[in-house]
C-alpha cells in the first residue's frame, strides 16, 4: 500500500536526474563559436562539419565551408561573417590560420558568396607554436579585433586583427605569448576583464578524453591570465571551467553566445557522448557568473520544483485552498494539551482551537508518525474544475505549490533546451499565458504555444521563465512577481528581482 | 453636498462616543486616524489612499480560504456589494445597528485595531467593510490595485472582485496584487472586506501603473459620486 502510494512521488522525483541533450544532427568536433544569422544558429567543426539550427534546440547537417581545416572560429562584424580556420601545413607544428568571409552564412541567401581573406596567422614547425585553433574577440570596450591561437605545441598567442577587413592588422608584429599546456583557447570580455578559455587535458579519444576547460583573467587583453589561485597560464595556470559529467565526458571549444538581455550561453562540445554511443557532440550551456569567475550553468533538468520568486520569497501555487501536510492541526498547548477535535477522517489534530485536556501529544511534539507527501489526488478533488488562478504564497510544501517541469517532444526549443510544459505535479493542470497577459492554470495540457514554457538561466543562477507566444500578442513576456502574493507576465528587466524564480527541490 | 457633510462630520472619536459597545474593552482615541477636513484628498506620496469610509466591525470566524468567501459573500444589510454610504449612516447587520465613518489615515495604512477600539468595539474575530471612491480625471488603463491586509482580505473595483488574500497574515505593502484593470474617466468605487482573527488588523491600498509605480494623479473622496 505504502509502495503504491509513493510511487506517483518517486516517479517525479526520478525525472530529477534526467539530463537533457540537444536534440537533431549534434556530431561535431571542435565546433565554432555558435552565430546567428537571418534567425538561424550556425556552427563549424573540424573536418567540414557544419551544424545549423532554426531555434538553437534541434540541430541538422548544415552547408559545409569552402575550406576543411581544424577548429574554425565565427565572428559577425557590420554585415560579414569572417570565418578563421586552420590547417596544418605538412607536420605540427607548422600550420597556417587562414580568414574566409561571407554576408550571410545561409546557402540559400543570393548574397551567399565566401571570399578569401589570407593568412592572418601561421607557425614555421620550428618555433613554440602550432597555429590552429583560432579564437576572435571583438573587444567591446574599444572595437579592436583580437585572436588568440595555439595548440599543445608551445604557446597560445595573441594577434591583432583589422576590424573592417578581417585581416591582421600589422603583419610585422610579432605575437604575444598567454599561455601554455593548452589548446582550443578563446577569450570574452565581461565587466572589466578579459577571460582566456582554453581546454587542458587530451582530446579526441573518445570516453578517455581528458579534456577540460580551464580560465584566467586579467584586466588587459595582452594578459597575464591568472587563474583564482593566482597562477599565470603561461605557466600553466588555470581554474576548471567544466569537465566532464554526467553521461558526457571530455569538454572543449568554449565560444560565447549571448543573447542578449544579460542572458548569456556557451557552446562547446564533448569528446563523448556516453548516450549517443560515446560520439563527439555539440552542447550549449548557461554561462553564469560568481565572484568574477564564469561558471559553467546546466540546462533545466525536469522534475518535480517549488517556483520561488526571487524578489518575494513567495512560491508560485494554485490558488486553491491548501491543505496543510498531514491534515489540520489546531493551534494546541505548548505541552501535554491534546489536538482539537475535528471530523473524522480530516487528519491528526483536525479543528479550531487549542486542544485541550491532558494526556495529549503538545503541539510541538508532532503526531508521532512519518507524515507522508500530500497526496494530490486526494487534496485536489476540492479543486474547481475549470481554469483557475495562479498566485504566490509561503510555501508549505502542499500539492498545489509543486509544479512538474516536463519536456514536450517536438515542440521545439531555444538555446540549449527544448520547451517545457509546467503542470501541478501529479495532475495535468498546465501553466498557460492568457491574451491580457496574466497567468491561468488550465484543466488540462493541450500543446497551445501558450503552454510552452522557455527556462534561462541567468548570470546569477536564477531563471527567467517565458511561454513560447503569448495569445494574440507578439510582445516578449516573462513571468514575473507583482507584489508578495501575485505573478503576471512582465517585459523582462535584467536589473529586477521580480523576473527571476528559483526551482527548488520540493 | 458630500463636501457639506464631509466638512462639518465631527471627530471620529467624538462621534463615537456614544456607541460604546457593552463589555468592550475601554476606549482609546483613534491616534493614527482623523475625520476628513476636505471634499477630496490627493493619495499619500507613495500613493496610499489614506481616506476611506469604515463600518463597525461584524463579527465572524476563519480565515481561509472558504471561510472567508462565505464571510464577504453573505449578506448582512442590504445593497452590500453596491451602497455608497455617508459619514454617520446606519445598517442593521443581524441584530446590531453599525454605523459608517469616515476616516482619514496619518499613516499608509489604515488601522483598523485603533478605528475599533476607538469604538470600543471587538477586534478579533471581525469584518470590517471598507469603501472608497477614486475620482480619475481620465481613464487609466492596465493599472493594478495593490494591498496589504491583516489579516485576509477580499478587494472589488467598480464591483469586480479583484484580489482576495488569506489566512493569518500581516499587512505587507502589495501584498496582493490585481490583475490589470481600468479605472473608469470619473468615480472608481473601491470596496473592501477585511476579516481579523486576533491581534492587530489593518490594512493599505494604492494602485500601482503598468510600470509598477505607485498610481497619482487622482483624488479620493467619501460620501456621494459626484
Amino acid at each position: 500500500m505504502r509502495i503504491r502510494k509513493y510511487a506517483l512521488l518517486a516517479t517525479v522525483l526520478a525525472l530529477a536526474s534526467l539530463a537533457l541533450a540537444l536534440d537533431g544532427q549534434i556530431g561535431i568536433h571542435d565546433p565554432s563559436t555558435v552565430v546567428r544569422c537571418n534567425g538561424k544558429f550556425y556552427t563549424y567543426g573540424t573536418g567540414g562539419s557544419a551544424l545549423v539550427s532554426d531555434d538553437g534546440w534541434t540541430w541538422r547537417r548544415g552547408a559545409t565551408l569552402p575550406r576543411r581545416g581544424v577548429a574554425p572560429d565565427v565572428i559577425h562584424i557590420g554585415d560579414r561573417y569572417y570565418v578563421y580556420i586552420a590547417a596544418n601545413i605538412g607536420a605540427q607544428p607548422k600550420a597556417a590560420i587562414n580568414m574566409i568571409w561571407n554576408r550571410t552564412l545561409d546557402p540559400d541567401s543570393p548574397d551567399y558568396k565566401w571570399e578569401e581573406g589570407g593568412v592572418v596567422a601561421s607557425s614555421d614547425g620550428i618555433e613554440d607554436c602550432n597555429a590552429i585553433d583560432p579564437g576572435v574577440l571583438l573587444d567591446p570596450t574599444d572595437g579592436r579585433l583580437w585572436l588568440v591561437y595555439g595548440s599543445y605545441i608551445g604557446y597560445i598567442r595573441l594577434v591583432e586583427l583589422d576590424p573592417k577587413t578581417g585581416k591582421r592588422l600589422n603583419p610585422n608584429d610579432q605575437p604575444r605569448n598567454l599561455a601554455i599546456n593548452c589548446e582550443a583557447s578563446d577569450m570574452i570580455y565581461h565587466d572589466g576583464w578579459y577571460y582566456l578559455l582554453a581546454a587542458h587535458g587530451s582530446c579526441c579519444r573518445g570516453a578517455d578524453s581528458g579534456y577540460n576547460i580551464r580560465v584566467g583573467r586579467a584586466k588587459k587583453v595582452t594578459g597575464p591570465f591568472l587563474d583564482n589561485d593566482g597562477v599565470d597560464m603561461i605557466q600553466g595556470g588555470g581554474k576548471l571551467f567544466v569537465g566532464s559529467g554526467g553521461r558526457v565526458v571530455g569538454a572543449g571549444h568554449f565560444g560565447l553566445l549571448d543573447l542578449g538581455d544579460g542572458v548569456q550561453k556557451f557552446s562547446m562540445h564533448w569528446e563523448a557522448d556516453l548516450d549517443r554511443g560515446g560520439a563527439s557532440v555539440l552542447d550549449i550551456r548557461p554561462l553564469l557568473w560568481k565572484d568574477g569567475w564564469p561558471v559553467a550553468g546546466e540546462n533545466l533538468k525536469e522534475g518535480a520544483f517549488e517556483i520561488e520568486s526571487v524578489r518575494t520569497g513567495t512560491a508560485l501555487e494554485l490558488a486553491v485552498e491548501g491543505m496543510p501536510v498531514g491534515g489540520p492541526r489546531g493551534r494546541g498547548g505548548r505541552g501535554g494539551g491534546g489536538p482539537g477535535a475535528g471530523p473524522p477522517g480530516a487528519g491528526p489534530g483536525a479543528g479550531a482551537g487549542p486542544g485541550g485536556g491532558g494526556g495529549g501529544r503538545g503541539m510541538f511534539e508532532g503526531q508521532g508518525v512519518v507524515i507522508p507527501p500530500q497526496d494530490v489526488a486526494q487534496v485536489s478533488k476540492n479543486w474547481p474544475v475549470g481554469n483557475i488562478d495562479v498566485r504566490m504564497a509561503n510555501y508549505l510544501c502542499q500539492a498545489q505549490q509543486k509544479w512538474a517541469i516536463i519536456a514536450v517532444p517536438n515542440a521545439g526549443g531555444y538555446p540549449g533546451s527544448p520547451y517545457f510544459k509546467i503542470t501541478v505535479a501529479g495532475t495535468d493542470r498546465a501553466l498557460a499565458a492568457t491574451e491580457d497577459a496574466e497567468l491561468v492554470v488550465l484543466p488540462a495540457f493541450t500543446g497551445g504555444p501558450e503552454q510552452l514554457w522557455r527556462m534561462d538561466q541567468l548570470a546569477d543562477g536564477a531563471w527567467r521563465i517565458m511561454p513560447k507566444s503569448i495569445p494574440n500578442s507578439k510582445e516578449a513576456l516573462v513571468l514575473s512577481a507583482v507584489g508578495s502574493s501575485f505573478a503576471t507576465l512582465a517585459k523582462f528587466d535584467p536589473k529586477s528581482e521580480k523576473q527571476r524564480w528559483l526551482f527548488k527541490t520540493p | 453636498m458630500n463636501s457639506h457633510r464631509t466638512q462639518h462630520m465631527p471627530a471620529l472619536a467624538l462621534a463615537v462616543s456614544g456607541l460604546l459597545a457593552i463589555g468592550a474593552a475601554a476606549q482609546v482615541p483613534p491616534a493614527t486616524l482623523t475625520s476628513p477636513a476636505s471634499p477630496e484628498k490627493a493619495p499619500g506620496a507613495d500613493g496610499f489612499i489614506e481616506r476611506w469610509l469604515l463600518l463597525e466591525p461584524i463579527g465572524v470566524n476563519g480565515l481561509t480560504d472558504s471561510a472567508v468567501q462565505a464571510a464577504v459573500k453573505k449578506e448582512y444589510f442590504p445593497n452590500q456589494f453596491t451602497v455608497i454610504p455617508h459619514d454617520g449612516d446606519k445598517v442593521t447587520a443581524g441584530d446590531a445597528q453599525l454605523t459608517w465613518h469616515a476616516v482619514d489615515t496619518k499613516l499608509y495604512n489604515v488601522n483598523l485595531y485603533h478605528f475599533a477600539r476607538a469604538l470600543g468595539k471587538p477586534t478579533s474575530d471581525v469584518l470590517f467593510w471598507a469603501v472608497t471612491i477614486v475620482n480619475c480625471p481620465q481613464e487609466m488603463r492596465g493599472v493594478r490595485l495593490a494591498i496589504g491586509s491583516n489579516a485576509a482580505s477580499v478587494w472589488w473595483v467598480n464591483g469586480q472582485e479583484v484580489i482576495g488574500i488569506y489566512g493569518d497574515r500581516q499587512t505587507v505593502i502589495d501584498d496582493g496584487v490585481s490583475k490589470r484593470l481600468t479605472l473608469n474617466k470619473g468615480p472608481n468605487i473601491v470596496r473592501a472586506a477585511v476579516i481579523n482573527g486576533g491581534g492587530a488588523t489593518d490594512f493599505c491600498a494604492r494602485f500601482l501603473d503598468a510600470e509598477d509605480k505607485p498610481l497619482k494623479g487622482f483624488t479620493v473622496s467619501v460620501g456621494e459620486v459626484r
